[in-house]
Formats: structure tokens, sequence, C-alpha cells
């Protein structure tokens, strides 16, 4: 007998639809925007992979890690010690990092958890400060611009820069939609679900017969790898690695970016991720004062919207659907 | 034929003998209760018996197997699954989500990251058939957050039960909830249980509970079995009634 169920299949289809729409708006925006607007989405749009990644561990598994910079600024780093051609080579790099940090950090949870990610994060942070001759010190590492697609597109000659600008930007947005449909598989996967499981009720979970550990960990590695990519994209846009990109500050932000958006939402993050770089931007521009800016929106955002931009809308939009229907 | 054996178990909380040298025995496809008063053991001894807790010496035999050192994932796979007092469930999941996850983690299934969870049809069709059993079809969609405190010991117990355990605990399946939705609950419980053929250990407090749904009765007290037997034997038994009734022992 097969009951059926109240709610059937819940199809993919409009929102794979939505998704497009949204990718195909992004994709207009060169033509019509300035070559700094393009960069500052650009910008943006990396900012959205470093959080989409972060949020796997804060969102969906219940760890918030403190050391986020370490795969962002390793991500950045190596491309200024080895990419000319093939940036993405610092991909499997960065995964590496992140599976023996997470190694390490899994074995606690909560406060601990999140000191032991800060710890080793900080480490990575005064090495790349302490061996000047390797790293460059505090004056960081000059990155030139890559050529991509393996050496099939370069940019040098006249009007270099706007060119490598418009087309960084694509290139930056297909990896950037590859991302989005991965992590949205992996959160909707059993994976996934066991991962939220675990968020929501570690004893239950394990008596489920799941290895809590090897789930966080595993977690961990794509959170790490995710962000490690946003750092391998950043360093050309940029043309400069410096430890800042290491510090724990750093990682501050993309916390911030994920409370901005809304934690709880898929979505969220990736809204974080653009706003907090058009926010940060128009901050710097405006005042000297704004990291006080900043601090006043972190504040007002934890009182007024702990749910995040995301989070608030979609509570707006129940309550007046619900107003509809009554 | 016997599916569970404890041998001399205990358990030690400072002074307190929560567990003081336990010979239990479950028969095979039995619905026994624990009962006794607060302090007496019976969680202690389900928390030991499914690796909650580690005993301070004694034997655990599941189905001849030595299980004391047991890991609890191997504890699970090999058939022993239990739910909880205080209700344990995921509640940000859904209520399908809640008794999915069940059956993916019984399949191994939970490594899969590149398939989406709710294209297996499998998966999908056995836990709306444990959710029309427990009678929560209507409620799939809904947060387990969101459930009244009786739905939620039903989601708890569905939730243990699609592991498909051979023996199945359950720490005090209505508790907090009203004498009428009690009877719902252990009418549910107690005939998805005999339909599945699972044996089941139920602590309880209620004893018209007790008496209705078991086939055998076992009487903690201190950490030690008082009696054992069928409703009728415990009925009888004027010492363990005077207990029940809460009269202080006169041995």
């Amino acid at each position: 007998m097969k009951a059926e169920p109240a709610v059937s299949h819940r199809s993919a289809l409009p929102l794979a639809g939505a998704a497009l729409v949204i990718l195909l708006g992004f994709a207009l925006v060169p033509l019509f925007a300035g070559t700094y607007q393009t960069q500052l989405l650009t910008y943006g749009l990396i900012a959205a992979i470093a959080a989409l990644g972060f949020n796997l561990l804060l969102g969906y598994t219940g760890l918030l890690s403190f050391g986020h910079s370490a795969y962002f600024g390793m991500g950045a780093y190596i491309v200024a010690f080895l990419a000319e051609g093939y940036i993405l080579i610092g991909l499997p790099v960065t995964a590496i990092l992140s599976a023996l940090f997470g190694y390490i950090c899994v074995r606690h949870t909560r406060i601990f958890f999140g000191i032991l990610t800060l710890a080793l994060s900080q480490v990575l942070w005064s090495l790349a400060f302490k061996f000047f001759w390797v790293t460059g010190g505090s004056d960081g590492l000059r990155i030139p611009r890559p050529t991509l697609l393996g050496g099939l597109v370069d940019f040098t000659g006249p009007g270099a820069f706007v060119r490598f600008i418009n087309v960084y930007y694509y290139y930056v947005l297909a990896v950037f939609a590859i991302c989005v449909v991965v992590m949205w598989v992996i959160v909707h996967s059993p994976f996934g679900k066991a991962l939220q499981a675990i968020r929501d009720n570690e004893v239950r979970a394990r008596f489920l017969g799941l290895r809590i550990r090897r789930f966080r960990w595993i977690a961990f590695l794509i959170s790490g790898t995710f962000t490690g990519l946003a750092g391998i994209l950043w360093a050309p846009l940029n043309g400069l690695a410096t430890p800042d990109v290491l510090y724990w500050t750093f990682s501050g932000e993309i916390v911030f970016t994920a409370l901005l958006g809304g934690f709880r939402n898929f979505t969220g993050p990736i809204l974080g991720g653009i706003v907090f770089t058009y926010l940060k931007t128009y901050a710097v521009a405006t005042t000297e004062y704004w990291q006080l800016l900043l601090g006043v929106v972190l504040v007002l955002l934890v009182l007024v919207l702990p749910t995040g931009i995301v989070g608030a809308l979609t509570s707006l939009a129940t309550r007046f659907k619900a107003r509809e229907k009554s | 034929m016997i599916l569970l054996k404890t041998v001399n178990l205990r358990k030690q909380f400072g002074e307190t003998k929560a567990c003081d040298g336990l010979d239990f025995i479950v028969s095979k496809g039995e619905f026994l209760s624990l009962v006794g008063s607060n302090g007496a053991g019976k969680t202690t001894l389900v928390n030991l018996i499914s690796a909650h807790l580690q005993p301070d010496s004694g034997q655990i035999l599941f189905e001849d197997r030595d299980i004391t050192f047991m890991s609890v994932t191997d504890r699970i796979k090999a058939g022993i699954a239990r739910s909880f007092q205080i209700v344990n469930l995921f509640d940000g999941l859904s209520v399908f989500d809640n008794v999915a996850l069940s059956i993916f983690a019984r399949e191994g299934k939970t490594v899969k990251i590149a398939a989406l969870a709710d294209h297996d049809q499998d998966v999908r069709d056995e836990s709306f058939d444990v959710l029309g059993q427990f009678g929560l079809t209507s409620k799939s969609a809904v947060p387990a957050g969101g459930l009244a405190q009786g739905e939620r010991k039903l989601l708890d117990v569905a939730v243990a039960y699609a592991l498909r355990p051979k023996l199945l605990f359950l720490d005090e399946p209505t508790s907090g909830v009203s004498t009428r939705e009690k009877t719902q609950i252990m009418d549910t419980v107690s005939s998805v249980v005999r339909a599945g053929t699972v044996t089941a250990v139920v602590i309880e407090h209620d004893m018209d509970v007790v008496f209705r749904y078991s086939d055998r009765i076992v009487m903690m007290h201190e950490g030690r079995f008082l009696a054992d037997g069928t409703p009728e034997e415990i009925k009888a038994n004027t010492e363990v009634a005077n207990i029940l009734l809460g009269a202080p022992l006169t041995a």
C-alpha cells in the first residue's frame, strides 16, 4: 500500500527557473554597469562563495568557525606562489589544509571548536607575517594577472585591465553558479540531512548510528575548500596577497557576512556576501570611521534582525501570506 | 528464545548503586515493562544496554554475542534501538525527514552527498509507511519542533522503530501527556511493535498502562529486581503492590 503523501515531490523546476533568471540578470550586468561596478560585483560574488562554504558549518552543522580566514588566505597565497596559468591548482592545497585543520577542530564543539579554529588560523597568519623572505611579510606578494582556462585567454596589450575585469567577472560568475548548485545538492542530500540532524540533536543522531565526528570533519573539509576557492578567485582580482586575509578580523568578516544575510537560509550567505562587499566599500569611501559604521550595523543586525536579511524577508512573506488567507 | 541477557551488571554513581548486579533476560517477541519508583535504576539499565553508559562490571549478551564494549553504532547495527524519556528529535527538520533520516542511517545511505534525499523513492515510500503506522502522515511536512507533545512522543518512537531493530527500548513513551493520549499512544505503539515482530522493553510509571499492554513485568527497586512475572502474578504479589502504592519496605 502506498499512502499518497500530503506533501508530494516538491518539484525543483520552479526553483531552477528562478535561479536561471537571476543568473541571466547577473550575466547582463557588465553590459550596463561600468568597469568599477563590475569589479565590485566580482568581489561580491567571491565573498558569497566564501560565506556559502562557511555556512555549511554554521548553518547546517551548527559549528561556528572563527578561523575561515585560514582557508581564504591559503587560497590567495597559493595563487601568489604558483599560479600563472592555472589558478585552480590551489584548490587541492586548500582542501588538504581544511582536512588537516578540520581533523583537529572537530574533536570539540561550541566555544572550544571556535577557539581552535581561531588559534590555527592565527598560526598561519603569524607564519605569513614572520617568514617574509617567502611571503613578503606585511608587504605581501604581488600576483600577476593570470591567464584563464589554461592559457586560452590572456590579458596583455592596451585595454588589458578593462578586458580582464569583464572576462574575469564571467569566470567568477561561472564558478559561483557551479558552487551554488553543488552546495545546494550537498545540503539536500542524505549527507546534508544528517548534518542538520547532528546540528539539531547530537545525542539522537548518535543513536541512529551516525558517526558524528566523521560527518563534522567532512563538512569542515567541504566548507574550508569552498572558502579556499573564494580566496583563489580573489587573489588575481586584488593583485596582492597580504597577511590581512589570514588575520582573525577577516574571519570575523566572514561570520558577519553570514549573519548579515541570514545563516538559517541557503540564500542568506550569498546575499550577505554581496551586500557586505558594497556596505564595506561604501563605508570606507564615506568615512574614515568605517569600522564604527560596520560595528553599528552588526549590533543592529543582532538586535533587530537576528535571522538576517533573508530570514526577515522570509518571515515577512509568511506573515503576508497568512494575512491573505484569513 | 533468549534475545538479550545481562550477567551481573553493575553501575554505581557515587554511593548510589543504580544497577546492583543485574541478571536481566529478555525473550524474543515479548512486550516487557520495567517498573519501579524514580531512581530504581530502570533508565540506567536501558542506558547500559544501549551504550549510552558504560557498566562498571558485568556482561551484556545480545543474541549470544558479547556486546558489553561495542560502540553505539555497532549496537544499532546489531539491532538495538531506543527512544528517549525527554523527547529527542531533530526539531529543525520536518517530521518526514526525521523518519527518513533514520532509514538513511540504517541503510548506510547517509554517505550519499551527490544525490537529493527527496529523490530516493524507496526511502520515501518506507518513511510514509512508518508515518502512516504512527498516524503522523498529515504532519509530514511540519518541522518536528512544531508538533504537539503527544505527537512528539509518537515521532520519537517512530524514529527508533524506523531503524527496524530487533530490540526496542522505549523510555516512558507516555510521560507528560494526558490520560486520553496515553491510551492512544500505547495502542499505536503496541500494535506497531507487535505487527513488526519487534521485541519491546518499555519503562513506564502508569500501572494501568503497564497491566494492560505487557506480556511480562519486571519490577526494580534500588538497583535490584524485586519481582518478575505476568501482569496477573504481579497483581497477586502483595509486597510488590505495597511498593507500587508507595508504602515503605518492611523487610
